[in-house]
């Protein structure tokens, strides 16, 4: 798929994007305390001293949160990074009670790696990685409580994040949109971040650039902080893209500077200097050790892997024949991945495939169910499925059965038996029909024969009907030209 | 009965352990002492009650035979260790009111041991001073030559002070850059700062995270045995502890010292270098040598960047450490029409001049444009320095030189007030074994020509404190300080 080009007064120009996504860490403790990571506990619940910044206290490295981080790496398909440290950020903020945030700047914990995104046209691309660090979450500040205060909230404070650095390899919206899709599913699979962009648990910021077709190197970037849906980042980047061409073009200069998204207008516009203007003066964390990892330790973590999103399509078009498309709609959720194979295990995968994505994802759709709650389970899609594989019902019925199913949560086999559901596919049976059918209606008997073999159609749909319809339809259809030659 | 003041813990142990006296009649003198010497200013929080809680409870202890290492003993504690619901302030207006709601390890481990407290003893605002005159209590007035008004040093003033004049059995210190050491000297005692890494950092409010160490200040050399071994221990709340066994220190005092090779560096006899020091200096190696010490000359040729690295490490860590300080969480806040406003006032009326120097060069040295001429620089500097006595020690076992390059100097000396140089100056020969993370020892040498004290150093190899006592119990038995008094 080609990028985004925008056509501008004096040409065609390129969006060029990078983004950095802040992923919270699933932990039980947060990255340097004991206290409890839990989302939407009463304000300054989850508090250590070390989070309040009180004084003397010192942070200690949650092992889990390492062990999360290398995980992530490996699933990022990035080198990890034997040798790390930890740095100080410095700024003042009300939610940053240490006055400084602990975070990795020379040395962070995974170096380069690769994503690869699927397209909407079937194509591929690879994402590159440019590093991934870890660090601690800020506070939260709340200022529409009160007119004249401000109030904080610490529960988020010294929660791990992972930040995630890519190269600046996203040519249009979709492409970042399909990455953050791919992301989410690869940290879900690995139950690193659970990837909730409207919670705060995924937070994406955007690096947008434009220049002319076929122009080398890269012109000044504007960053957009805390985009908080796809939709959002996808949109900032188009607008963001396109006030840049008419900013170039009327003879202006894009200056390098932080803007707000603004989600009602869709448009982007310069943060406050003052919140952006700050030197960070970084440097090496004293008060803990660098981070040092052994071959073992990775190894171990490597042999704990799941299997991931790409494996898993190869394997689905490769061995159960589904199409890459459908692969990967089936592999973006592991939930929903785990339930394809629960089904399709035994029985037709291509055709429990269909089923799947057809009628199932509807039924759910339709009753606002996740899939965790849907009355019919794995195991009795794919016995519905069988049943039609092995001509017990014939597809027609099939669907009844599934609406039945959806509504009763009953197997389908005993929906098939309690209302006789069986497919007739005894000869005599449907001959008979078929002889009814025959001497009902002898003038279009008669024009078939005179050559109006479009008719045959009709004629099956008769015989259906009258066999209401459980008469296997590939019968009716043999039996039917041979009697009405 | 005799001056229970007067005893050093050994002593004091024994008698309680023997019945000679009681935990509360020993406690009870020591506030008597207190109360008698307040014109010292050596405390800035007496707690007496408690105090004789303590005392009381540790009698039935001894009583029933459960008596810990340090039971009954009563001591004192800089003001730098957070004691639990005792106030803590760093003697620095910002924190004034704040009551920790936790205990320091090392103050934990004394606790446990028995150890009574009597009080918080006065310092350097976050320890950055060499006389105690940067105290927002005010300075303490060396117990030597009252009438004169001289200073204790700094920054564990008031610890080397209330050790002096028998205010407590002996106290704890803290050692940035000669801040246990130095006092030691002024006032005549003896004390110890162990390897970095031997005590847990762990509720001591920091000032230079990579250099802070804590360690006591007490009577003679047995008493720092005694009290470091309960001080020291690996702490899992404090990563850059040093997980390795505490030997009994006790063990290698009164011991053969012949073939231990004492190294005399060069570079610590300046041209200039006080006379009086030089002699005693001289005084102290013929010592060593007369028991049968090999003398080795040594060179630690970055001796003279030490202070330089030391005064831009020191205030970059610091300027950090200090960010936490904003007036939001504890401590005294001076509100604002807004948040910047808010933290400018506290933070102007919470710090005094000294700590604002230090806060802005630290700022300084880590901004963007001039962190690699400064701060990094002298990161490869102090590597230098660490470098040097490596190679030293390959020659030597332990290395003697003075500890200070003064006696105690009148409070409100004009040519320190008015260029801190001079006061940093004092630090000469101990900053460079922070830089090193080595342990370091300053006993009472002699007494100079006005009959003020003066002290010498021993450095030993890392995790080679035991070499230390050694050299130190045979130094302090030929000099006989006490024999000076």
């Amino acid at each position: 798929m080609s990028g985004l080009i925008l056509e501008g007064k004096t040409g065609k120009w390129e969006v060029i994007c990078g983004v950095e996504i802040h992923c919270q860490i699933i932990s039980k403790s947060k990255i340097f305390s004991g206290a409890s990571t839990h989302y939407g506990s009463d304000p300054n619940q989850n508090v250590a001293f070390i989070d309040a910044g009180m004084p003397g206290m010192l942070p200690s490295l949650n092992e889990e949160c390492v062990h999360q981080a290398v995980k992530t790496g490996l699933g990022l398909n990035a080198k990890i990074n034997k040798y790390s440290e930890f740095s100080r950020k410095n700024y003042f903020y009300a939610d940053l009670p240490q006055g400084y945030q602990i975070t990795q700047f020379r040395y962070p914990i995974v170096g380069e790696g690769t994503v690869t995104i699927s397209l909407p046209d079937g194509s591929t691309k690879d994402i590159g990685i440019e590093r991934m660090h870890i660090e601690q979450d800020a506070g939260k500040s709340i200022h529409d409580m009160a007119p004249d205060k401000s109030f904080i909230d610490l529960n988020r404070a010294g929660v791990g994040l992972m930040e995630i650095v890519t190269k600046p390899d996203f040519r249009a919206p979709e492409e970042v949109g399909a990455f953050l899709r791919k992301l989410r599913s690869i940290l879900r699979y690995l139950e690193t971040c659970d990837g909730n962009m409207d919670e705060g648990s995924m937070r994406c910021d955007v690096n947008v650039s434009v220049r002319k077709l076929g122009e080398e190197g890269f012109r000044t970037r504007c960053e957009m902080k805390n985009v908080n849906s796809v939709k959002f980042v996808m949109q900032a980047i188009e607008n963001e893209a396109r006030r840049h061409v008419e900013v170039y073009e009327s003879g202006g200069e894009i200056v390098q500077e932080t803007r707000k998204f603004d989600a009602l207008s869709g448009q982007t516009k310069p943060m406050r200097k003052k919140e952006f203007a700050h030197d960070y003066r970084y440097f090496p964390e004293p008060d803990l050790l660098p981070l040092v990892l052994d071959d073992e330790y990775i190894n171990r973590i490597k042999s704990e892997m799941v299997e991931l999103p790409d494996a898993k399509m190869a394997r689905y078009v490769k061995d159960l024949g589904l199409t890459p498309y459908d692969a990967s709609v089936i592999c973006e959720n592991k939930e929903v991945a785990a339930f394809y194979e629960k089904a399709a295990k035994g029985h037709d995968a291509k055709k429990v495939a269909n089923w799947l994505m057809g009628d199932f994802f509807a039924m759910l759709n339709e009753k606002k169910l996740e899939l965790k709650d849907s009355p019919i389970s794995a195991e009795n899609l794919g016995r519905l499925v069988e049943l039609v594989t092995t001509n017990v019902i014939n597809g027609k019925t099939a669907k009844d059965v599934f609406a039945l199913m959806a509504e009763t949560g009953d197997n389908p086999e005993k929906i098939v038996e309690e209302k006789g559901l069986k497919q007739v596919t005894d000869t005599g049976a449907i001959e008979a029909v078929i002889d009814e059918v025959i001497a009902a209606n002898p003038d279009n008997v008669a024009a078939y024969r005179a050559g109006k073999t479009a008719l045959m159609g009709w004629f099956v749909g008769q015989v259906m009907k009258a066999s209401k319809g459980k008469a296997n339809p590939g019968m009716v259809n043999q039996l039917l030209s041979k009697k009405l030659v | 009965m005799t001056d229970l003041t007067k005893l050093t813990l050994a002593e004091a142990r024994k008698g309680l352990k023997n019945k000679e006296f009681s935990a509360v009649e020993l406690t009870k003198a020591y506030i008597a002492k207190m109360d008698a010497d307040r014109d010292l200013n050596a405390y800035v929080c007496e707690v007496p009650e408690k105090a004789l809680a303590q005392a009381e409870k540790s009698q039935e202890k001894i009583n029933n035979g459960t008596a810990g290492e340090m039971e009954g003993l009563p001591l004192g504690i800089k003001d730098l260790f957070c004691t639990k619901d005792i106030p803590t302030t760093a003697c620095s207006s910002i924190l004034k009111g704040f009551v920790p709601p936790y205990e320091s390890t090392v103050t934990s481990k004394l606790k446990e041991a028995g150890a009574v407290f009597l009080g918080k003893l006065n310092l350097d605002e976050f320890a950055m001073g060499g006389s105690n005159e940067t105290s927002a209590f005010g300075p303490v007035v060396n117990p030597w030559k009252k009438e004169r008004r001289l200073v204790a040093g700094g920054s564990s003033g008031g610890s080397a002070a209330a050790v002096a004049a028998d205010m407590c059995a002996a106290a704890t210190g803290t050692d940035t850059g000669g801040s246990i050491r130095q006092p030691a000297a002024f006032c005549g005692v003896t004390g110890i700062k162990p390897t970095y890494g031997r005590c847990s950092r762990y509720g001591i409010i920091a000032f230079a995270s990579s250099l802070d160490q804590a360690g006591p200040i007490a009577k003679d050399v047995r008493d720092c045995a005694i009290m470091l071994k309960t001080m020291s221990g690996y702490d899992a709340k404090d990563s850059t502890s040093a997980n390795c066994p505490v030997p009994d220190f006790e063990k290698f005092l009164h011991q053969d010292i012949r073939g231990l090779k004492i190294g005399i560096p060069a570079e610590y006899r300046p041209e200039g270098l006080n006379s009086e020091i030089a002699a005693l200096w001289d005084k102290g190696i013929d010592m060593l040598k007369a028991r049968g010490a090999e003398i080795v000359s040594i060179s630690l040729p970055h001796t003279k960047y030490a202070l330089a690295t030391y005064y831009i490490i020191a205030p970059a860590e610091a300027s950090s450490n200090l960010a936490r300080y904003d007036g939001l969480r504890y401590g005294n806040r001076i509100n604002g029409t807004h948040l910047d406003d808010m933290y400018i006032n506290s933070r102007t009326a919470g710090f005094g001049k000294e700590v604002k120097r230090r806060i802005m060069i630290g700022t300084y040295v880590l901004s963007a444009g001039y962190y690699d001429a400064y701060y990094l620089k002298a990161q490869k500097v102090r590597r230098l320095i660490r470098e040097d006595f490596l190679k030293a020690f390959e020659k030597c076992d332990v290395i003697l030189t003075p500890t200070a390059p003064t006696a105690a100097f009148p409070i409100g000396d004009k040519s320190m007030q008015e260029n801190p140089i001079t006061m940093w100056l004092n630090d000469i020969f101990t900053v460079s074994v922070n830089l090193a993370g080595l342990p370091a020892m300053s006993l009472p040498a002699g007494l100079n020509k006005d009959g003020l004290p003066l002290g010498l150093q021993l450095i030993g190899r890392s995790f080679d404190e035991e070499t230390l006592f050694k050299a130190a119990s045979a130094l302090e038995e030929d000099i006989n300080f006490k024999g000076m008094k």
